[in-house]
Order: structure tokens, then sequence, then C-alpha cells
């Protein structure tokens, strides 16, 4: 009787695996991108910011599929043009702690979006606003700040030595035995 | 009741049998590579069939036959001995010759297949995405290179070269009708000939799973007269039609102001993306979507409209337009012909 019972409790354990992260690929709402009062500048009239109304910052910051995406994104957008996979170079460099605009989701959005003085163009109505919410979560993590479970990995090519599966055997040094 | 059971069961297998032929069938060939492998498959089929009743009424034999009682049950009796020996030995012979057989049988069509390539007269590229088909028409001449997506045309009766080929996940390129599968891999040229004896249109699917959307991730190899092949190829060269209404020409900026042009391509404009499919002549193809849609203005302006609904998961986004922007966009689309 008890090992039945300890394999039931386990096969339940076992079903928790099967929970499987959301893939949010439709956007909430139609609301156009133009609608969300996202602060530009610390300087606001009477010196409060508007709180950000968005959910979105919380729900693509930590999620995986979005931040692969993101990371297709800046590929496909040639953010790399001026950016350089985020190692900078006539833009700002964007893997480092240094952040111009601030280093929340809704600054490098508006950023992304608004574009921002010496080069950085806008955006809007270019790329769809879930898409850029995605961007952004993907420059987050380039610093490190995305759990690391789900923050893609860098790319084959960026990599200083050949993937391990292409590298010359350690054991007999290249030569075949 | 056992007879009608039986005439039942022989009715649906003939009616299965149906579904083996048709556009997209390895059992109804339409070129070379096709015919000898489903020669292959048959004559496998077929052999392996006769061993294997051979093997059953052998082994039933036995079973039926009532054996006889030897008088002497001690007494040696060479001459039955020798016979079984000599049943066996033969078994095993034949089953050495036939494995022997078949290798060879499949050696022989393996270099059929090889020599359908000795003199190829048009190179194509092949991409796999997720999940549609980048088509990419070699020539000597850069003018004349022309990038297309998810339909492959080709001249009947002529041997075509494809060097297939990926930029994501592994895909796999398999039109039953002319040829057999063969993987596109990321990083890594694959070539695959085919050949279509005569004109038609036979559709293909990816064949190796490649996300979610692997199912709608058809394509069509359209097999045409070499003279008619020329001018379709001529004229997908051409840059795309200019608009021809009010509201295609707001289509066209529409198109050029919103995200589509951040990915889509449309020659003879400033859209010049590369990583989603050429709309040069979007209308001029059967689907949309790799397959999934067959070319209308609604499903046009469906797939615009909420393609994460018609292919969950897909690269497409959901672009935010009004009615009249879509309708716009999609009057614009539907003159690419």
């Amino acid at each position: 009787m008890k090992p039945a019972v300890a394999m039931l409790l386990l096969a339940g354990l076992a079903l928790a695996a099967c929970q499987r992260e959301e893939r949010d690929t439709r956007p909430q709402s139609a609301l156009g991108s133009g609608e969300q009062p996202t602060p530009v500048t610390a300087l606001e009239p009477g010196g409060q910011r508007p709180s950000p109304t968005d959910n979105k910052a919380a729900s693509f910051e930590a999620n995986a599929f979005h931040l692969s995406e993101g990371k297709r994104l800046f590929g496909w957008f040639n953010c790399s043009g001026c950016h350089a996979n985020g190692g900078g170079g006539m833009g700002p460099a964007l893997m480092d702690e240094k952040w111009i605009y601030g280093s929340s989701m809704e600054s490098i959005h508006a950023t992304i979006r608004d574009g921002r003085p010496n080069g950085m163009p806008s955006f809007r109505d270019k790329i769809p606003d879930d898409q850029i919410w995605e961007l952004a979560a993907f420059v987050r993590s380039l610093s490190g700040n995305a759990p690391s479970s789900a923050a893609p990995s860098r790319n084959d090519d960026m990599m200083a030595h050949p993937s391990e599966n292409r590298m010359p055997d350690a054991a007999t040094l290249g030569k075949s035995p | 009741m056992k007879r009608l059971a039986s005439i039942a069961f022989a009715t649906a297998i003939a009616l299965s049998l149906q579904g083996c032929s048709g556009w997209q069938s390895a059992l109804d060939p339409k070129g070379p590579a096709a015919s000898e492998l489903a020669w292959l498959i048959w004559f496998f089929t077929g052999l392996c069939a006769v061993v294997w009743v051979l093997v059953m009424v052998a082994l039933a034999m036995p079973l039926m036959m009532r054996s006889r009682q030897r008088a002497e049950p001690l007494v040696l009796d060479a001459g039955a001995d020798n016979r079984k020996l000599r049943v066996v030995m033969t078994a095993v012979g034949l089953t050495a010759v036939i494995l022997v057989g078949l290798t060879l049988v499949s050696f022989f069509a393996n270099r059929t297949l090889a020599a359908i390539g000795s003199d190829v007269a048009l190179t194509i590229r092949v991409t796999g995405h997720q999940w549609w088909w980048e088509v990419r028409y070699e020539d000597a001449t850069p003018s004349r290179i022309l990038t297309t997506a998810n339909e492959i045309h080709i001249p009947a009766g002529e041997p075509v070269r494809l060097l297939l080929t990926s930029t994501d996940v592994i895909h796999s390129f398999w039109v039953p009708s002319l040829s057999g599968k063969l993987d596109l891999i990321p990083g890594h040229m694959n070539v695959l000939d085919i050949k279509a004896d005569k004109p038609g249109v036979y559709r293909g699917q990816c064949a190796e799973f490649c996300g979610a959307q692997h199912a709608n991730m058809g394509t069509f190899v359209i097999a045409e007269p070499r003279a008619k092949f020329d001018a379709w190829w001529n004229d997908q060269l051409q840059p795309a039609a200019a608009p021809m209404s009010d509201e295609a020409k707001a289509g066209e900026n529409l198109f050029l102001k919103r995200p589509c042009v951040m990915c889509h391509k449309i020659g003879g404009t400033p859209a010049g993306g590369t990583v989603a499919p050429d709309l040069t002549h979007v209308a001029s193809r059967q689907t949309l979507a790799a397959g999934t849609l067959t070319m209308s203005r609604g499903n046009l302006a469906a797939w615009i409209a909420d393609p994460q609904g018609v292919k969950p998961g897909s690269h497409m986004p959901v672009v935010d337009l009004s009615g009249d922007e879509l309708n716009a966009i999609v009057a614009y689309l539907e003159g690419l012909k």
C-alpha cells in the first residue's frame, strides 16, 4: 500500500513540470502605442512623474519568450548598426551599467518609441508596441538585469572560441589516435 | 456477418487508398526521383509480403498437420533428417540472397537518384525560416537573381538543383510527388536535385518538426513549360506594379509608414526588409503564409488583421490598424500581381 501512495505522490509532483511559460503573442488591447503616458524626462510639470500605466514592463521583463523575441528583433531591425551587439559604437553601449535616460523598462521603451537626442531615431508607428516592449526587455537583459534562467544566450559566432563540439578533442590534442 | 465485415474492411482500405493520389503523395510520383522511390517501396513491400506469407505458411503447416508417429522412435531415419536440413539450409540461403539483393536494389536506386542532377539547368537556393520558405533563383547575371517566397517555379522536364539551408532551426524539404525529403540545416548547405516530368502543381511540406507552426509550413512546386517559366521569371524581375486607385495609393503610403516596411521588401519602393517574405509580386502567388490561406482579398485582410489568430506564434506581429487603413493596405497588396 505504502509504495503505491508514494508512487502517486511522485506522479503528482511530476505534473508540476507540465507548467509551461505563457507565450503572449497577441497584444492585450488594440490600443495604439501613442496612448501610454511614458515619461521621457524627469522634469515634469509639478515635479511628479506620472506612474506607468502599462503592466507589460512587469510581464515582459523576466519572460524567456519575450526576451528571445527581443533578441531576434534586435538583429532584424539592425540595432547593431549603431549599438554593435550591445558593445556600443556610434551609439552608446548597452551592456554596461550606465543608463543616460534611466534603466527602467519604461525608460528604455520610451527611448525606442520616441527616440533621443543625438541620433537615436523614433520607432513610433514603425514597430508595434508589444515588440518595443520585447526590445526593451532584451536591452535591459544585456547588462545582466534579467534572470539567467530567462535571458537568451549569446550567439555562437560571438564566442571567443568555437563551441565545444567543434573544438579539437582535448585528450588527443586534435590528432586522430 | 463475417462476409459483410470483410467487405466493409476491403471498401475502407480501397477508400483510404484514394488519399494516396493527388498533389502531395509519394505513391503518385510525377518525377524520376519519386518514381524510383515509389518503385523501390512497392518492390520492398511486395517482396517482404511474399516472404511473410511463406513464413506464416511454414509456421502454420506443422500446427495443422498431425505428426506421423514413428513406428520405432529410436531408429535413425537419415532420409527425413537430411530433408529437414536441406529445407532449413535453403531457407537460410534464400534469406541471404534476398537481403543482398535488396541492398543492391537500394544501391542502384540511389545511383539513379544521384544521376538526375548530372546536367542541371537551374540552381535555386531554398532557405527555411520559421515558418516559411525563402526561394532565390541564381543566375550568372546579378540583375537576374530573383528572390521570392513559398512558391518554387521550375521548368518541367528539366533537372533543377536546390541548395537547402536554414537560418534558425532544422527544417526538411519534402515534395512527395517529386522526390524524397532532405533537411535544411543552419550553417550547412544540402543539395537536392528534382525534376518534374510534366507541368503541374505539387505540394510540399516541412518534414522536420520546427516549432509551433511546423504544420503550416507548406510550399508549392509549380512546374511549367520552359517558355512559360522564362516569362514568369521576367515578370517577377519587374518592380512592383504602381498602385492604380486612390485607395491603393493610400495603402502604399501606409505600408511604408507602418511596421510592414520594417521586415518586408517591395521592389521599386523604399521597402527593403529581407527578414520576411518578399511582397513585390505577392498577389501572383496562390497562397498566403506558406500555404496556410488561399490568396484572396478577404484572406489578405484576415492575415494582416490577426496573424496570431491565423498562425499563432508566427513572427508576423499584430499591427494596430484602423479598418480603413487595413482596407487600403489590402487594396495595395492585392494589386501586386
